[in-house]
């Protein structure tokens, strides 16, 4: 078998599980290797801040390294940001969890996510996401065990799911909803009512909620809506959030896991087995992070809404409808008027005009007709982007006159 | 309404309308804010700054601590105003401490600096003493790093 010589055959390869064999790569990922081909691309594709973080921060974590804090922790993080975090979501969203067991400091969210969802799922468990969305939610649920069940989203309604549409899907094996508002592709953000609705379902039907909201300090102009300060919804809810977005901290890999008990105790179970503890560098610059980090987050929101308003106007300008999104740093037009698929504009619009937008379509098939653009560049990239795609849609609309 | 000016602080060369849609405000608006900004002298005045060294000029900075006596009335307004309308005097500050005015001179030669410390800023009758702080290397000035590598670009083109 693991013969060099032997001729690359299309069955599936034995030495590796069916379950990772079967799953579908990256939609982001075919796309990264086509970019790296062209050379001075405008990149709207990049699905993390511009910021660097904080000095105040970074110098946090480099004073920890000098002071020798280079040993594990305690496998549910340090205490004192474990406190430091129950403090901030309860004087936030007025939602109170125990620091010594319902708080999990985790590897960035993506690692609060993965626990989450192996912690409650049993083979063959279906959980509901709407879609278009974050590429990893389908991916993490099948390599849980479970079955992922596409409600899909449209900008008609926002790109918030619709209670009703969730119902629709809701069966025996239904084990949990997962959402993620403000949403990263399209930077929609789930209204009190919408909340409200979806979380009637959740106790309706006893399905816990799964909520990543990474992005819910990047709101404009609205509240975020933390899922599990809504009545009732604490005791179902697992909270997935993280620095990475808030504090500009993507590289430090650092997040958390909030819920009820039984429910943390279930997460930090296998992630004593598998993580053991989130970097301490990274906790100790979290700790700086929440203590002194409120102004600086306010100015990079400050700032990503000048970019998003010019951003969506320019949009709809050139031509791309857009809804206004209110959230995260992605606005997520429509491409529909150019008669190309996704996929196909976006290929054709980094070939001819060097500027990178990921194909909706990475994020699930609901997100066909649509791109995603990130407005966390600078305000001249955004500038000089947008009148590539100008002159691309001008062209292509000459091409097909 | 601060939020303009913010804006035109990073970039001077904003225009109405980029910065009306920023701020979402009519562009008739922020025009009018603007304008009524330069007028009342809430916006001094648009500058570059320019990397000198870059250009291959290298003036002579200096920033020299000055004690002056106040007069009666005027405090230290007076000789102040004696001290800074000279062209070689870049900024003025009345400052708290051991000293009272901190002043930054620009020359383009030291020669030129000591000959107006020694021959303008000194003889004057209120100026008690002086000290002079010659500029060795600048690092950051009005918010922009002079010396550090521009800030490259470590993200990767794509994630998700």
């Amino acid at each position: 078998m693991l013969n060099a010589k032997s001729a690359p055959t299309k069955a599936r390869d034995n030495l590796i599980s069916q379950k990772v064999d079967t799953l579908p790569p990256s939609g982001i990922r075919k796309f990264f290797d086509l970019l790296s081909s062209v050379e001075d691309v405008i990149s709207l594709g990049i699905g993390e801040p511009d910021f660097v973080t904080p000095w105040h921060i970074r110098e946090a974590g480099t004073y920890s390294l000098e002071k020798g804090y280079t040993m594990y922790t305690s496998n549910s993080g340090m205490p004192e940001l474990r406190q430091e975090l129950a403090s901030y979501l309860e004087l936030r969203y007025g939602v109170s969890y125990h620091p010594e067991n319902e708080i999990l400091i985790t590897t960035g969210s993506s690692e609060g996510l993965d626990l989450a969802l192996r912690a409650i799922i049993n083979p063959g468990d279906e959980v509901i996401i709407p879609n278009p969305c974050y590429v990893a939610y389908p991916a993490d649920i099948i390599l849980a065990g479970g079955v992922p069940i596409l409600v899909p989203t449209n900008e008609e309604n926002n790109f918030v799911v619709r209670a009703t549409d969730i119902e629709a899907r809701i069966t025996k094996q239904t084990k949990a909803i997962l959402i993620g508002y403000p949403a990263n592709p399209t930077g929609a953000v789930m209204s009190k009512k919408e909340a409200d609705a979806t979380a009637g379902l959740a106790k309706k039907y006893d399905l816990l909620v799964i909520s990543d909201e990474i992005y819910a300090r990047l709101v404009y102009g609205v509240e975020h809506i933390c899922f599990p300060s809504l009545p009732g919804m604490k005791e179902r809810t697992i909270l997935i959030s993280g620095f990475s977005k808030s504090h500009a901290m993507t590289g430090w890999r650092i997040g958390y896991a909030a819920a009820e008990r039984r429910f943390i105790q279930a997460l930090a179970k296998i992630h004593q087995y598998t993580m053991l503890s989130a970097p301490t560098m990274a906790q100790m610059a979290a700790i700086e992070a929440l203590r002194n980090g409120e102004s600086e987050v306010e100015k990079m929101v400050q700032e990503y809404n000048r970019r998003r308003r010019l951003m969506v106007k320019r949009l709809n300008e050139i031509g791309l409808p857009c809804f206004e999104p209110k959230g995260a740093f992605y606005a997520f037009p429509s491409i529909k008027a150019t008669g190309m698929n996704s996929e196909e504009f976006a290929e054709k619009l980094l070939l001819e005009e060097k500027v990178a937008v990921v194909p909706g379509t990475a994020f699930g098939p609901y997100g066909e007709g649509f791109v995603r653009c990130c407005y966390a560049t600078s305000l001249p990239s955004i500038e000089e982007a947008l009148r590539r795609m100008d002159r691309f849609i001008r062209k292509s609309r000459l091409n097909t006159a | 309404m601060k939020e303009i000016f913010e804006i035109l602080e990073q970039n001077a060369r904003a225009t109405p309308e980029q910065i009306s849609t920023m701020v979402d405000k009519p562009v008739s608006e922020v025009e009018k804010i603007i304008k009524q900004a330069e007028k009342d002298g809430s916006i001094l005045k648009y500058k570059a700054i320019i990397n000198w060294p870059k250009l291959g000029e290298g003036d002579i900075w200096a920033l020299i601590e000055v004690r002056v006596t106040p007069q009666r009335g005027v405090g230290f307004d007076t000789i102040a105003e004696r001290i800074y309308q000279f062209p070689e005097v870049h900024s003025a500050y009345l400052v708290s401490g051991t000293y009272d005015l901190a002043i930054l001179v620009r020359g383009k030669t030291m020669q030129e600096i000591s000959s107006f410390v020694a021959e303008k800023l000194a003889p004057l009758e209120q100026v008690q003493s002086t000290v002079t702080h010659f500029l060795l290397k600048r690092y950051k000035e009005n918010g922009e790093t002079f010396h550090l590598p521009k800030e490259t670009n470590k993200r990767l083109p794509i994630t998700p």
